[in-house]
């Protein structure tokens, strides 16, 4: 099949060519950090001098002396534990609603999906300051409707992490849009069948939609949660971790210690526990995946 | 509830009508939720600062203004915003030029050629879609630091031109679903490798480059972070970054940052309503699997 010419044009070579871009991408930016990275976690470092081995100095601190440290891990704990089950069941339920024929459809799809397309930038986090604000709009339609309208939602320890979850929840768009093109590819015959075999909507949905969406619904799952344990725009750009940080995420508390007072050793210790964490909470969900995610055995 | 898209049969019409109409009326108060924030955002931009909060609830300006545009325009620390929209532009072209040439590239040698090691390789790079970024971000900036590169836009463009694994990922799906057989004829004519990417594959592949190039653009258009590690000059600032501090130093004046940040989600949503299909088919595939 393939005749003896130049050296380049050989399959191992020609294939190493093209994925060259890629491989001194992979090195450079991601191989070498990874394991600099490793390296600091273990050191003192603040840029300008050398780093210093100080063995397992970081993390004790982390663990015994760095009360924010904790309290930064609850926040995102938390922050995680509420946020991904209810943009999870946002997306799927509002899929779910588009999938049904409609002219109208791609309107709906269009504003749904628009927040998660701008919901990552400033400009949406200052609105969100604006929209939350004592004397703003939120506060004033409460009013309107008769309901209390004296909520200090950003700055009220007890609702500040949930109006950052709300600015979360919001941009589902994305989620949804891979559900809905999941939904589209469930062949319509199991459906028709389950009709003739006089099943209801709500056995449909639990028999035949919610086991097919399931690998769908597991990799949502897990790229939300790697997504909210990284979360940093809306805390940084909003609260500042305040009201009492309660709203002070890892990644912020990561993203101070580390440039503002300059502390890059401890900064990638915080890095590395994370990723720790990270790939527990992944292994737990690929666990338990074999328990919940159905595949079909028969490939379409 | 709505069962899973499935069209209602045998139905007489008028519970299938009252149906239809409550169905239309949940999903338009929906959107209309889901985009008020948006919509009253344009709407304060364009209200005397006084009107803002007096008249909140209210959509529709009674007085327009346009002054918040021209105030916010004239930016902050001697340079207007269209130096800071000038910079976002070059950035986001950059990272969107970079994106599709690497993407297209690597994408090609990993879905057409069979080489040793490519399997290897290819687990090595859907791994690195699940790193959490924050673990990259402290010895990337040691090093980018080392390099000289802190203050500059190198760090916020040069990775794009050596593949992210999700672009090189969504082209490879693309590509795999282009028959082989015109490569195969190609081969067999003595036409390279090189060739068959160039003359073949590469013109037939643009419309998943474009899905990658509009991701790539508005990934880096409100890139905060990069602007935040990396930028320390005024004259650098990026639009994303630039509204930020515009807003701490002006904060009497909402007007000013809601026009500028109107005018920094414009291009967003015009490249939306542009691309809308390729969007849709790019974060679609994402959940399938190779």
């Amino acid at each position: 099949m393939r005749r003896a010419g130049n050296i380049l044009d050989h399959d191992s070579v020609a294939g190493y060519v093209f994925i060259a871009p890629f491989l001194i991408g992979l090195f450079a930016f991601t191989v070498i950090p990874f394991f600099t990275s490793l390296y600091l976690a273990f050191t003192e470092y603040n840029i300008l001098s050398p780093a210093k081995w100080i063995g397992l100095d970081n993390f004790r601190r982390m663990f015994f002396e760095d009360k924010l440290f904790w309290t930064a891990f609850q926040v995102t704990f938390k922050f995680a534990l509420i946020q991904v089950p209810v943009k999870l069941a946002f997306s799927l339920l509002v899929a779910l609603a588009l999938a049904r024929y409609s002219k109208a459809m791609p309107v709906y799809r269009a504003a749904f999906y628009i927040p998660s397309l701008m919901g990552g930038s400033v400009a949406v986090a200052l609105l969100w300051k604006q929209l939350f604000a004592f004397n703003g709009v939120v506060n004033r339609l409460l009013g309107f409707a008769g309901l209390p309208n004296n909520t200090k939602w950003l700055a009220d320890p007890n609702t500040a992490l949930g109006t950052l979850i709300a600015l979360g929840v919001w941009q589902f768009g994305s989620g949804m849009l891979i559900f809905l093109s999941a939904i589209k590819n469930i062949p319509s015959s199991y459906h028709e069948a389950a009709i003739v075999d006089g099943a209801g909507p709500v056995k449909r949905f639990l028999k035949i939609t919610l086991p097919m969406l399931t690998p769908i619904l597991f990799f949502n799952l897990v790229n939300q949660l790697i997504g909210s344990f990284q979360a940093f725009n809306s805390s940084y750009l909003i609260t500042q971790g305040k009201p009492l940080n309660t709203t002070l995420y890892y990644g912020v508390h990561l993203y101070n210690r580390a440039f503002t007072y300059y502390e890059m050793g401890y900064g990638s210790a915080m890095a590395w526990f994370m990723l720790l964490i990270i790939a527990a909470l992944t292994a737990l969900v690929f666990r338990s995946s074999s328990m919940w995610v159905y595949y079909e055995s028969d490939g379409k | 509830m709505v069962a899973g898209g499935v069209k209602p049969i045998r139905r007489v019409l008028t519970p299938k009508l009252r149906r239809a109409a409550l169905y239309h009326v949940l999903m338009a108060s929906g959107s209309f939720v889901m985009l008020y924030p948006l919509v009253w955002m344009i709407s304060s931009s364009v209200k005397p600062n006084g009107d803002i909060f007096t008249t909140a609830t209210r959509l529709f300006p009674s007085v327009v203004t346009g002054e918040h545009y021209a105030t916010g325009w004239r930016g902050f620390a001697g340079y207007t915003f269209a130096v800071f929209f000038g910079n976002s532009l070059l950035i986001a072209a950059l990272s969107m030029m970079g994106t599709v040439v690497s993407s297209a590239v690597v994408a090609f040698g990993f879905a057409r050629i069979r080489f040793p090691g490519r399997n290897v390789w290819f687990v090595v790079m859907i791994t690195t879609m699940l790193l959490p970024s924050q673990v990259m971000m402290i010895p990337r900036f040691v090093l980018f630091n080392r390099m000289g590169w802190v203050g500059t836009y190198l760090p916020m463009t040069v990775p794009a031109f050596f593949g992210g694994a999700f672009s090189i990922f969504l082209v490879m799906q693309f590509i795999r679903s282009i028959p082989r057989d015109m490569d195969e004829a190609a081969k067999i004519d003595g036409c390279s490798w090189y060739g068959i990417f160039l003359k073949i594959v590469a013109p037939m592949i643009v419309p998943a480059l474009v899905t990658v190039g509009v991701l790539a653009f508005i990934g880096s258009w409100e890139d905060f972070m990069g602007a935040l590690l990396y930028l320390n000059k005024p004259n650098r600032y990026t639009a994303a970054y630039a509204l930020k501090l515009f807003n701490d130093n002006t904060k009497i004046d909402y007007g000013a940052t809601f026009a500028m940040s109107v005018l920094s989600l414009a291009p967003i949503l015009a490249v939306f309503f542009f691309f809308q299909k390729n969007l849709v088919e790019g974060i679609s595939i994402q959940g399938l699997k190779g």
